[in-house]
């Protein structure tokens, strides 16, 4: 299961190799063209973005699909327009604070759950559960009037906060992976006269990056895109802007033409293309663990 | 995997304890609850108090400033009779768990299908289904909405080449939820990727056999495939339904921008465009709670809300249980 990606396309295909028919060819032809096509449908959206991101002024207001002249200032022209940077570091700020946050306050949380025997372990597991399919806007008017009672709100710690008390969802993720450490290494640990905690950070941790960069991947990229919780915390304060928020209002506030548009639409889907080309294998390893197997 | 996922910790648990064992669970006792610690603050705060809470700000006209009075059912009757808006907003939310979790099931499946037959450039393939699923919401929403404007979007101009008239997508409030179902369908990859990976699971020689035993494609799709990826397609759905129930952003950003009001998003002048037509339950309850004010409103409107996510959730909940049932 966790090598599923690798192990059984090849076996697969080994069984097709013995007998090339000509119809294996034809179906070969037939798989690839849809297949190309689907890729290309799926990238096409993209290249249009860039495409009108170059654009002129002038040649944004026609239906234009090829850039005329390029013009890569239009990148720069955003920085004008609105302080992006601000809004950047203000994003990092979010994503950084909460991984960090979800990394301390959730391995150790997963890690009783998938290792520890103790009565009602099955309940807080369905408590998880149903904490990370709860809508985020059920509960909050509660949760903000506690912020708004703190004078937090405006600024991104109600963000932030939660994640420093364990994230549901990233709980569940490490838990998938924390399960499937064998026992016996546990076992020779205890051996060696580790306790609980020295088990966690010696032994667990080590075996489990993959997991845990998995968990901090998920975590970074969905504050990273958040949009509901800034808006209800930092919507009136444009000071604490997040990227998606300056970007969701950056085409009604500066009254601008789609090529500024897309070219502030670049700027923020780039780092997140840069983060997935690094860390590929993490992602859908992450993604193929949540899928739930009875 | 497939058993491990509940059963590993109650394996052991069920033997009969000794007295050393005993000693060790309340050794271990300890270490459980700092363990915990955090995450049960986190639950308290943030999940049991703010739930509770919902449910008695529902019966009350709470405002977020004043203290709260207790109006009875005034809320729910309200809603249910005659808040103008919320029938609209009921129903396009309703439109979207049908629409969108049949679409995405559907559209995943036979995506996932696609790519097990590809050999060559398989990884790359995979890679560029998957990566639109990661770009934020609001970007994507841009990029859609910029595609199909139906000015001097690139969708109509080419549809112009073929000759078609192309429809106003999202400013046209019959096109403007298919084309969020759309944007949405192209940010699918999570559940390919998972469908994907349950597919390659299936043994290759099942497959064979049956081939042998002269089962046609269609038939060894209904007969070995779907059953074999029945638990993660009930995860899909369970996942999309919840989704479909929360969807917020992309319907916001959507409305505001096609509307090409000078506006800031998340305005209440702009919610819904066109015509009400993006105006989804989480939407109108926002409005309600944090532009209006009427938050005790709000809460009645979230107290349904959470009584139908959490109906499907405990269908997902019972699924974990009969497969843990089942492993030990």
């Amino acid at each position: 299961m966790a090598t599923l990606t690798a192990t059984a396309a090849p076996t697969r295909s080994a069984a097709l190799r013995k007998k090339r028919h000509p119809r294996d060819i034809v179906g070969w032809v037939a798989v690839h063209a849809v297949a190309l096509a689907m890729g290309i449908g799926f990238a096409l959206p993209i290249v249009f973005v860039v495409l009108t991101a170059f654009m002129s002024d002038q040649q944004a207001l026609t239906s234009d699909l090829w850039p005329r002249s390029w013009h890569p200032e239009n990148f720069l022209e955003v920085f004008d327009k609105a302080p992006m940077l601000e809004f950047f570091g203000n994003s990092l700020l979010y994503s950084v604070l909460a991984t960090a946050g979800m990394l301390l306050s959730s391995i150790p949380a997963a890690y009783a759950l998938a290792r520890l025997r103790f009565r009602g372990s099955n309940f807080i597991f369905m408590l998880v559960i149903a904490a990370m399919m709860l809508p985020p806007q059920v509960v909050a008017v509660p949760i903000y009037s506690m912020w708004a009672n703190l004078h937090l709100t405006g600024t991104l710690w109600p963000l932030v906060v939660p994640y420093f008390l364990g994230d549901a969802f990233s709980i569940f993720l490490l838990r998938q992976f924390f399960v499937t450490v064998p026992q016996d290494y546990f076992d020779a640990a205890r051996m060696d006269g580790c306790n609980e905690f020295q088990m966690l950070y010696r032994v667990l941790v080590p075996m489990t990056k993959p997991g845990l960069a998995a968990a901090g991947l998920f975590t970074f990229l969905y504050t990273w895109n958040d949009y509901f919780g800034p808006l209800l915390y930092v919507g009136e304060k444009q000071d604490s802007w997040t990227l998606s928020l300056a970007l969701a209002s950056f085409r009604g506030m500066h009254q601008v033409q789609w090529n500024l548009t897309m070219a502030a639409t670049v700027l923020v889907l780039v780092p997140v293309i840069v983060l997935f080309l690094f860390a590929q294998k993490s992602f859908v390893k992450g993604i193929t663990f949540t899928g739930v197997k009875g | 995997m497939t058993a491990t996922l509940l059963g590993s910790a109650d394996a052991a648990a069920a033997s009969a304890p000794s007295r050393g064992r005993a000693r060790r669970r309340s050794r271990h006792l300890k270490w459980v609850l700092l363990f915990l610690a955090p995450w049960a603050a986190g639950m308290v705060l943030f999940f049991v108090y703010p739930l509770l809470a919902t449910v008695y700000f529902s019966f009350t006209n709470y405002d977020g400033l004043n203290t709260a009075d207790f109006v009875g059912l005034r809320n729910y009757v309200f809603m249910f009779t005659s808040d103008p808006l919320v029938k609209a907003a009921a129903y396009n939310t309703l439109w979207l768990v049908v629409i969108l979790t049949i679409g995405r099931l559907l559209f995943a499946m036979g995506v996932a299908q696609i790519l097990t037959k590809v050999r060559n450039g398989s990884g790359f393939l995979r890679a560029l289904c998957y990566l639109p699923s990661l770009a934020p919401p609001v970007a994507a929403t841009l990029t859609f909405v910029f595609l199909f404007n139906p000015g001097t979007g690139p969708v109509n101009t080419i549809l112009g080449w073929l000759g078609i008239n192309g429809p106003l997508w999202f400013n046209d409030p019959n096109l403007s939820k298919p084309s969020l179902t759309l944007l949405t369908l192209w940010g699918s990859g999570e559940l390919m990727i998972i469908i994907l990976a349950a597919m390659l699971d299936v043994p290759a020689d099942l497959y064979e056999a049956a081939q042998i035993d002269g089962a046609g494609p269609w038939m060894r799709f209904r007969k070995i495939t779907l059953p074999s990826i029945a638990p993660v397609l009930l995860f899909g759905v369970v996942n999309s339904i919840i989704f479909a129930l929360q969807y917020f952003t992309q319907a916001v950003v959507a409305g505001s921008v096609a509307s090409g009001s000078a506006d800031a998003v998340g305005n209440s002048k702009l919610i819904g465009f066109p015509d009400n037509s993006t105006l989804t339950f989480p939407v109108w309850m926002y409005n309600e709670g944090f532009r209006s004010y009427h938050m005790g409103y709000a809460s009645a409107m979230a107290v349904l809300l959470f009584i139908v996510s959490f109906a499907f959730t405990a269908i997902l909940i019972r699924q974990l249980r009969a497969g843990k049932a089942e492993a030990s």
